[in-house]
């Protein structure tokens, strides 16, 4: 019997974000699952009337607030704060909590005061004889573990995309205030703003049905002895506006621009998929001149139909890495792939 | 006026990924197969974190950079051979084990613990840097564990820029959801950063700072204090390979129009 607390912070306009209301039907399901448990609902914002009344009907016992101009932001020193005066509030057992950038930041430090034990990156649960047991990958999505804890607190980080979203009536919820109080020490931090590329530029969209991954032959010299960088972005952008894809990349072309070798210009680090770069969840996957180097393409774990093109019919991603591999010259095809799509 | 910092890096081995890896049991729980053979490369995002800090310190003088490793000492020293010579740092080192399978609590108190005892050091100039997380656990949790240990309340996540102001202040640039950036300013030192790849390219080798270096590190190779890490917080039910190998049906000699048509079909389907 547990005493389970999903913990959440609203988002800019004062709701919970989409990862959340996964995280909640994640919290749910161990509240089925551990027979005999409660589970209290937490949240942090600047206003969490809005997000309370927007999962009022999810069957919690109770939901707890920590709002105030300090905590609509997000703060390392505030947010620790007001989890640990949560945490402490609902008296919890086991903490659910949605992996945002925000929350992984702050939890592992709200742990530490809690006296709790955490593991991030949670990809799956599952009940082993009446006790809970949860998946996640080590080595950077090169083996999977399946692993539990007796000790508690344990506070449980979610990841993205591994359960469908909570839906439910919004309803009117009843918010009990929990106290956190913030000195100057810890608003020694002030957030800015944030930045953003204009729409045009934003080539990382996480929820894209598709992800194009460019590796670094895009700026390699072609069949007529020429880079032609300037045409390989004309064509990686034209595809990401006709098939609202996500734009990935291999190490080895945003690295180019260190390097001080031609760069595609609407790529950075950020786009960077794979050992040192990001993981994404999306339904497919497209890669165009990468060799499928295996610290590349573990950063496809969650990509679950892969398809790739390139003119060496030994790469990486003919060793059982993609469903489909295309020997062919990628400017040629992804030129007739726009040409099709527009 | 310009600021001084005292910089800690915390950063260790992982295995090179080019590498295969097997799990197995071992006598404490999962380890990795042939582990103390497996070739190993400084972690990757730590590695960013450690160019960060030369780079921060050669334009603040007065600065300086310190490079705490726990890891089994045999293979510190492998690995100093390799990144000695890229920028000055001193080292401190904790024999341990690095592997991923280790409770990230058990690690930060160990870290946080060997920080403390620096001599000389001076949290009004403290920064410490590391990655964002490891290439082993991949948890995200370590550094702001340090941070509780050390009293900082100021600690950044996935950072890749900063930038210190006149007076000391700085402004940070942290990875959020979507290809944004969160913008913050934080009044100074002391502060945990850890980076994602920052913008800094990998600095070529220089024997010069190696020879420097050298005369550091293997003292404190030699001095190396045994870190006591439990290893009974997590049970461990399996760990395993991802099983999935798929059946690549391979697509050549065929006209680009029709692989194009292909491609647009399964796009859309």
């Amino acid at each position: 019997m547990e005493k389970i607390l999903f913990l959440a912070h609203t988002d800019t306009n004062g709701n919970l974000p989409k990862i959340a209301l996964e995280t909640l039907n994640a919290a749910l399901q161990i509240t089925q699952g551990l027979a005999g448990s409660t589970l209290t609902v937490g949240l942090v914002g600047e206003n969490v009337q809005a997000a309370a009344d927007q999962i009022a009907a999810c069957g919690a016992t109770k939901i707890l607030g920590v709002s105030g101009a300090d905590f609509g932001m997000s703060r390392y020193a505030t947010d620790v704060k007001a989890a640990e005066a949560i945490g402490i509030a609902a008296g919890a057992t086991l903490i659910i909590v949605p992996g945002t950038s925000r929350f992984s930041r702050a939890i592992p430090g709200a742990a530490f005061r809690l006296k709790a034990t955490i593991d991030t990156h949670v990809s799956g649960i599952q009940f082993t004889e009446g006790v809970l047991q949860v998946q996640r990958w080590y080595y950077r999505q090169r083996m999977m573990a399946t692993l539990t804890r007796a000790a508690r607190p344990w506070i449980l980080v979610v990841d993205s995309g591994v359960f469908q979203p909570w839906q439910g009536a919004k309803g009117s919820a009843k918010v009990e205030v929990v106290a956190a109080t913030i000195t100057d020490k810890e608003k020694r931090t002030k957030v800015t703003g944030v930045e953003a590329p204009s729409a045009d530029a934003q080539t990382i969209r996480p929820d894209a049905p598709i992800l194009l991954v460019a590796g670094a032959g895009w700026t390699k010299k072609q069949a007529d002895g020429q880079i032609h960088a300037k045409k390989a972005e004309t064509l990686i952008l034209g595809f990401l506006k006709n098939a609202k894809a996500s734009l990935g990349s291999s190490k080895s072309l945003v690295d180019q621009g260190s390097e001080g070798e031609q760069v595609l210009t609407c790529m950075s680090h950020l786009n960077q998929v794979g050992q040192t770069g990001s993981t994404p969840r999306h339904p497919k996957g497209l890669s165009t001149c990468c060799h499928g180097e295996e610290p590349h393409v573990v950063g496809w774990r969650f990509i679950n139909e892969r398809r790739a093109i390139n003119t060496d019919a030994n790469c990486g991603w003919a060793q059982g890495k993609a469903d489909v591999l295309y020997v062919a010259d990628a400017f040629a095809v992804m030129a007739k792939v726009n040409e099709l799509l527009a | 006026m310009t600021t001084a910092f005292h910089i800690v890096v915390c950063g260790s081995l992982v295995p090179d990924p080019l590498q295969t890896l097997e799990p197995i049991q071992g006598p404490t729980g999962p380890a990795l197969k042939n582990e103390m053979m497996l070739p190993s490369v400084l972690d990757p995002w730590a590695g960013h974190s450690l160019f960060e800090a030369a780079n921060l310190a050669k334009q603040h003088p007065g600065s300086k950079v310190t490079l705490i490793s726990l890891g089994p000492k045999a293979k510190l020293q492998q690995l100093m051979m390799i990144i000695a010579q890229k920028v000055p740092f001193e080292l401190v080192c904790l024999d341990g084990s690095a592997s991923g399978f280790m409770d990230s609590r058990e690690v930060a108190v160990a870290l946080a613990g060997a920080i403390e005892k620096i001599p000389g050091l001076d949290k009004t100039k403290l920064l410490v840097f590391g990655g964002c997380s490891s290439a082993s656990r991949d948890a995200g949790t370590t550094m702001q564990m340090i941070a509780e240990q050390l009293g900082v309340n100021d600690v950044f996540l996935a950072a890749d820029e900063l930038k210190v102001q006149p007076g000391g202040s700085f402004r940070i640039l942290e990875r959020i959801e979507g290809g944004q950036y969160q913008v913050s300013t934080c009044a100074g030192a002391p502060a945990v950063i850890g980076w994602a790849t920052g913008n800094l390219p990998e600095p070529p080798n220089n024997p010069q700072v190696g020879m420097t270096n050298m005369r550091t590190i293997m003292p404190a190779l030699q001095k190396a204090q045994p870190a006591a890490l439990k290893t009974d917080a997590i049970k461990f039910a399996s760990v395993e390979l991802p099983k999935q190998q798929r059946q690549t049906r391979i697509v050549k000699d065929t006209p680009v129009e029709e692989i194009a048509q292909e491609i647009v079909t399964w796009i859309k389907g």
